[in-house]
Order: structure tokens, then sequence, then C-alpha cells
């Protein structure tokens, strides 16, 4: 920058972190940068189907939670995405890039539906249920446990490795699709037990997806009593900020390595058992459905809090329902929802610099000065 | 043996769509940047080459297969750069976190390309099947060295954009590694505090490796496009897998241009071959499909137990860089 030092003036814009803003007032900020990324999304979709915003967002509103059904699709949709980033959170806390989440939800998936298809006749459903827990949290323990390990035998690059994990993943989900393949040359599985509804979530309140709720409330009080009120949880926590501090402070590195991302690996792989057991009945490599990074934005962006997980969430859910029946009234398809999606993230992305700096202009830091 | 040649001839064709991915994201990464969002930019170079040839083809009663080419590729660059800026914007200047900046771009743009990939037809008034054959064989034209027998088939039977992979990737190395500016773009990547020091601008040189990369990864959608599955569209997500699959040959090919070029067509062979492996059922063809995954897998373990410094991407990959901050 030597031209302006020649010059002699400061630059026009400076930029200066800032760690002093109140809580209340970052929340503000990003709620106008969804409002903000809202008018761009009604924007674009004026310009598509020239339809006006408001009534964009009233047909989403409508497909989302217009009828009693739609809203428990909604928020099914909403839990199993909570799930998923409840998952994350540890992972992400300890700043290990845990990429691999669609692979943990898909090889859960494949052992709950493995249980379902091998011992739907052999035991009675309760039992039945468990088994298919245990099965899908062992599964998504060790596809989280590989790259944890590599990591730290062997420092190997925990966001690459998990990637290509999920492709594995992926692969094993069409190796299994094609063994279980019913009826034969469908290429898919079918819905698993579909006369017996042996292994199907059961209702709960007279609702279908009670239990997935209650499942998803679970884990979110659960997984921020552990990393707020736990030791675990404060491991985690300094692991994150600095493993020289971890060090010093004789926390074993590789333990807490192993054991959160364990801890991680499992819970997606339990979204894998909400996926197959809770509603879809069936495996394919679109249980996952992409979820699994989504989530890793979900996760990120709420700052490991459950709670506002909770609400963004509901939000994409909303997003991804309403755009479906913006895309069946329309006879467009249902990407739409991926496009407001993205602008939705891209927004509240770029709202964190205005959070975490203040920009100060050349005229104005003179008065700051003088005052 | 003629089965050999049709198995290279998918593996180079194959391999050339992740080795622009690759290339772009090497330029890119060089940086400092880790770019996820590649299987995004590559569904936006692929779905607007594929618009600007339709509206092309549509609006002219008998299209030239050369300027609906010219017309697409600028279009398909256009648009990558442009995703390319928007993540150099939100990563470099707004400091945003690079992997969920990259994966959100990948969200966008697999929704921008499947939407339009989708409903393109509907928005034209119903034309149908996409298709832009004419474009598309401009793409696929090749000299007529393509007929001079199995070297032919070999060497010369594919779409220019071949070609310029290939060229590409040498001019790369050379100007990583005998430019000043591919040396100052390394300092960056490697200790942006330092380049800083020694009056590079970091600035600077991240936004034009990032949008410069992310049009050379476009291409790559360009070619998916046009030359794989030869000017249609289909919205099964191939194009974001092997979007992913350039990411794994970054690693592949230790961040070296030139490892890209054999990397990409291993790729592609590893990719292809169980179509040649016999007695596979229709079940472990799936095992085998996860090849060249695994190998990446473990060239990445095996990279990270030598530590070899050359072997490993750049040092300050993934950080943000704040010059007041350190």
């Amino acid at each position: 920058m030597a031209k302006e030092t020649k010059s002699g003036k400061a630059p026009l814009i400076r930029i200066a972190r800032r760690e002093d803003m109140p809580r209340w007032k970052g929340w503000v900020i990003r709620l106008i940068a969804i409002l903000l990324a809202l008018i761009v999304d009604g924007l674009i979709i004026f310009a598509v189907v020239h339809l006006n915003p408001v009534a964009v967002y009233e047909t989403m509103f409508e497909g989302a939670f217009g009828t009693a059904r739609r809203s428990w699709v909604t928020i099914r949709d909403c839990c199993l995405l909570l799930c998923i980033s409840i998952g994350l959170a540890p992972a992400f806390k300890m700043k290990f890039w845990n990429l691999g989440a669609e692979g943990q939800i898909l090889v859960g998936g494949i052992a709950t539906a493995a249980c379902m298809i091998y011992l739907g006749d052999k035991m009675p459903s309760w039992l039945l249920l468990i088994v298919m827990a245990v099965a899908s949290l062992l599964a998504g323990a060790i596809w989280g446990l590989i790259p944890a390990a590599a990591k730290f035998r062997w420092d190997t690059n925990e966001s690459l490795f998990t990637l290509m994990l999920n492709y594995v993943a992926i692969q094993l989900t069409s190796y299994a699709v094609a063994r279980w393949e019913n009826p034969v040359g469908s290429n898919t599985v079918g819905i698993i037990n579909q006369s017996t509804q042996a292994g199907w979530f059961p209702k709960l309140f007279g609702q279908t997806y009670g239990l997935n709720v209650l499942l998803a409330v679970l884990l979110t009080v659960g997984m921020f009593a552990y990393l707020n009120y736990t030791k675990h949880g404060y491991e985690i926590a300094v692991v994150g900020e600095s493993h020289n501090t971890a060090r010093y402070a004789g926390i074993n590195l590789s333990k807490v390595y192993l054991r959160t991302m364990m801890i991680s690996g499992a819970i997606c792989g339990f979204a894998g058992f909400i996926a197959v057991g809770g509603y879809g009945h069936t495996i394919a490599t679109s249980t996952a459905g992409g979820r699994g990074f989504t989530a890793i934005i979900v996760a990120w962006l709420s700052k490991f809090n459950t709670f506002v997980m909770v609400l963004i969430s509901l939000l994409l859910a909303f997003l991804d329902n309403g755009a479906s029946q913006i895309a069946s009234q329309y006879n467009l398809n249902t990407y739409a929802s991926q496009i407001m999606e993205g602008v939705i993230l891209f927004f509240i992305l770029g709202s964190e610099f205005f959070i975490n700096y203040r920009l100060i202009f050349r005229g104005k830091e003179k008065e700051e000065h003088t005052a | 043996m003629n089965a050999m040649i049709t198995l290279w001839q998918s593996a180079v064709t194959f391999g050339t769509v992740i080795m622009f991915g690759a290339l772009g994201e090497i330029l890119t990464e060089k940086s400092g940047n880790l770019n996820l969002g590649t299987p995004g930019i590559m569904y936006l170079g692929s779905i607007t080459s594929l618009i600007a040839a339709f509206l092309y083809e549509n609006a002219v009663a008998e299209p030239v297969a050369w300027v609906g080419v010219l017309l697409s590729l600028l279009a398909g660059l256009l648009a990558s750069t442009l995703g390319g800026l928007i993540y150099a914007f939100l990563t470099i200047t707004l400091r945003a976190n690079q992997n969920v900046t990259g994966l959100t771009l990948t969200i966008f743009g697999s929704g921008v390309a499947n939407f339009f990939g989708g409903s393109l037809s509907n928005l034209a008034g119903g034309v149908g099947q996409i298709s832009v054959a004419t474009t598309s064989s401009g793409y696929r034209a090749t000299t007529a060295l393509a007929n001079l027998g199995a070297v032919g088939k070999m060497f010369f039977s594919y779409g220019f954009l071949a070609y310029v992979a290939v060229i590409l990737a040498i001019l790369m190395s050379l100007f990583l590694n005998r430019t000043r500016q591919g040396l100052n773009l390394r300092a960056v990547g490697e200790s942006p505090a330092t380049a800083d020091a020694t009056g590079i601008n970091v600035t600077w040189y991240k936004y034009l490796a990032t949008c410069g990369g992310a049009a050379i990864t476009g291409l790559g959608g360009v070619f998916y496009n046009m030359n794989y599955i030869r000017g249609s569209w289909s919205t099964d997500g191939t194009i974001e897998g092997l979007g992913w699959l350039a990411l794994a040959l970054v690693i592949f090919a230790s961040w070296k241009s030139l490892n890209a070029i054999w990397g990409s067509y291993l790729f592609g062979i590893l990719y292809w071959m169980y179509l040649y492996i016999g007695g596979l059922t229709r079940y472990s063809q799936e095992l085998f499909k996860m090849l060249p995954y695994v190998v990446t897998i473990i060239v990445l373990v095996f990279t990270s137990m030598r530590k070899k410094k050359e072997n490993l991407g750049p040092a300050a990959l993934g950080l943000s860089y704040f010059r007041e901050e350190r």
C-alpha cells in the first residue's frame, strides 16, 4: 500500500475488529440479513414466474403450513435437519471440520434398513426399534471415528477425508439398494415391511411424527446441556480454542478428538435411523439428500447453540416445502428452494462481517477522535 | 484391444471434466482459499452454457455450430467467474468462513442449475426435450487425425476442450513455478502476512486466483454438458459427484497441475473400469465405483504420514487473512 503513504491520507474505509457488540444486536443484524435475502429471493421468483413477491410468500406459507398435514411434514423435515446439525455441533465446536454427515446419515440408514429387513419378523416391534437405533448409532460412530483416528495419528486433513467418505457411503448405499432391490429390477428398495410395519416409528400422542419430534427435542436439550454444562463440553471448547492451551491444561487431545467425533458420527447415524424408520421406510442415496451439507451450515451459523438451530432448521424446512408448493402450482421444479436457501445463507454469512467488524470511514474517524 | 481403447476414451472424456475442476481449484487453493464450491461452480458453468446455446439455437432458423460454441463458452465462463466472485467477496472482503461459504455456493449452484435445467422447457413455452445438438457437435468436432486408426482414436478423437485442459495444466505449472506472479501467488497461500509485508497485494491476488480458478472450473461444467452428456440436461446430480472428485484430484495431484493430467485420466479409468471387468454383478459394480474415492483417501493418509512438505497443500489454506490481526 505504498500509494497511501505517499499521499499521506488514511484509506477511505478502515476495518477494525470489534468485540463489544451486545448479543441481541448481533441477532438483529442477522434478522435484517434474512429479511434482505427474502426480498432478493422474492425478486428472483418474480423474475421467473412474474408473480407478486408477497403472493409468492403467501403461497409458500400455504405450502409449508397450509394444512395440518403439511405442517407436520415441515416439522418432520425440520426435526431431521435439526438432528444432523446437533450431531455436527460438538465436532465443529472442537474445530474439527466434519463434512461427512451425509455419509454418516447413510451408513446409519443402511444399518437401520438392514435390521428392518433381516430382523423384521424375528422380534417384537419395541425391541426391533431399539436394535435399529443402536445399529445406526454404531454405524455412524465408526464412520466418524475413521477420519478422527487418522487426524490425531497422522494429522490427516479431516475436511477432505470426511468429504471423500461421503462418496464411499453413497456407493455403499447403491450397493445395498441393488442387494435389497424390491421388486427386482426397480433399482429401489421399496417400502420396507409395508404389511407388518415392523420397525416403523409408532404413533406418539396420536401423531405419526410424534416420536420424531420427541427425539429431536431430547437431542436439542441434551446437546445444549452437554456442550455448556459438562466437563466434556468444556474440554471440547478448550480444544477448539487452542490445542496448546488444551495440552497445557492436561487435556488428553486424542481422547477428546476420538470421543467427540464418535458422538458426532453416532448422532448423524441416528439421524439416518430417524430418516429410515421415522418416515421414509426405505433406503436410497437420496435418504440423506444433501441434508448432511445443509446441516453443516446450520450448525455453523447457529454458533453451536442448539436452540438457534431449531429456528434455522425451521426456516430451511419452510423454504423447502414452500418452494415445492410454488413448483407444483407453476409447473416448475422444486430446486427453486435450493436457490432461495443459497441466497439466504449467503446473506447470513455476509452479515457475520458486520457483527465482528466495524467500518471506519475517513471523515468519521476524525469526529471520533475529537469527540 | 478395442475394449481398452473405448475404456481409454471414456476415461479421457471423464478425466477432462474433473481436470478442469481440479486445475481451477489448484489455482484457487494456491492463494490460500479452499473453495468447496467447485461442484456449484461446475453446475453454474454447465447450465449457463446450455441456456445460451439453447436460446441461440431456438432464436435462429439455422444455427451455426461455432457461434453456438462461442456464445455458450462465454456464458459458462461468465457465470462461473461470477460464482467465484460471490465466494471471493464473502471470504476475502467479508472474511466469512471458507468451508461454509463454499458449501453454500454448491447448494446455490445446484439449485440454479437444476431449477433452470428442469424448468427451461416450460419457461420457454413447452418445447419438450432440451437438446442443443448443433452446439454440442461443435464442441465434439474432431480433425481428420481422428481417423488414424487406434492412435487417432486414442489421442485425436476428442473435442477441442480436452486439449485446452492439458495445455492449461502445463501453462499453470509454468506460471506457478517459473514466473514472478506465480511465486507471489504461492507466497500468498503459504503466508499471507509475509507476502503482505513484502508489498504483495494479498487481496488482489486472492481475488484474481479465486475468480480465475472459478472460470477454469466452470469450463469443466461446460465440457460436462456439451461433451460428456452431449448437450442435454439431467437432474441426476452426476456433475456434483464429479465436482467433489475434482477436489479429491487436487489432493491426489498434491497441488501440482501436471500431476492432475495423468491423475484425472487414472480416475477416469478407475471410474469406468467396472464395465470392463467380467463377472461383476450389478451390486458389486457399485462397490467398484468407490475406487476413485478410496484411492484418494489412501493418498491423503499416505501423504500426511510422510509429511513431505511439498506434497501438502499451501500452509495458510482455509484461513482468512486480516492484516490487523496477527
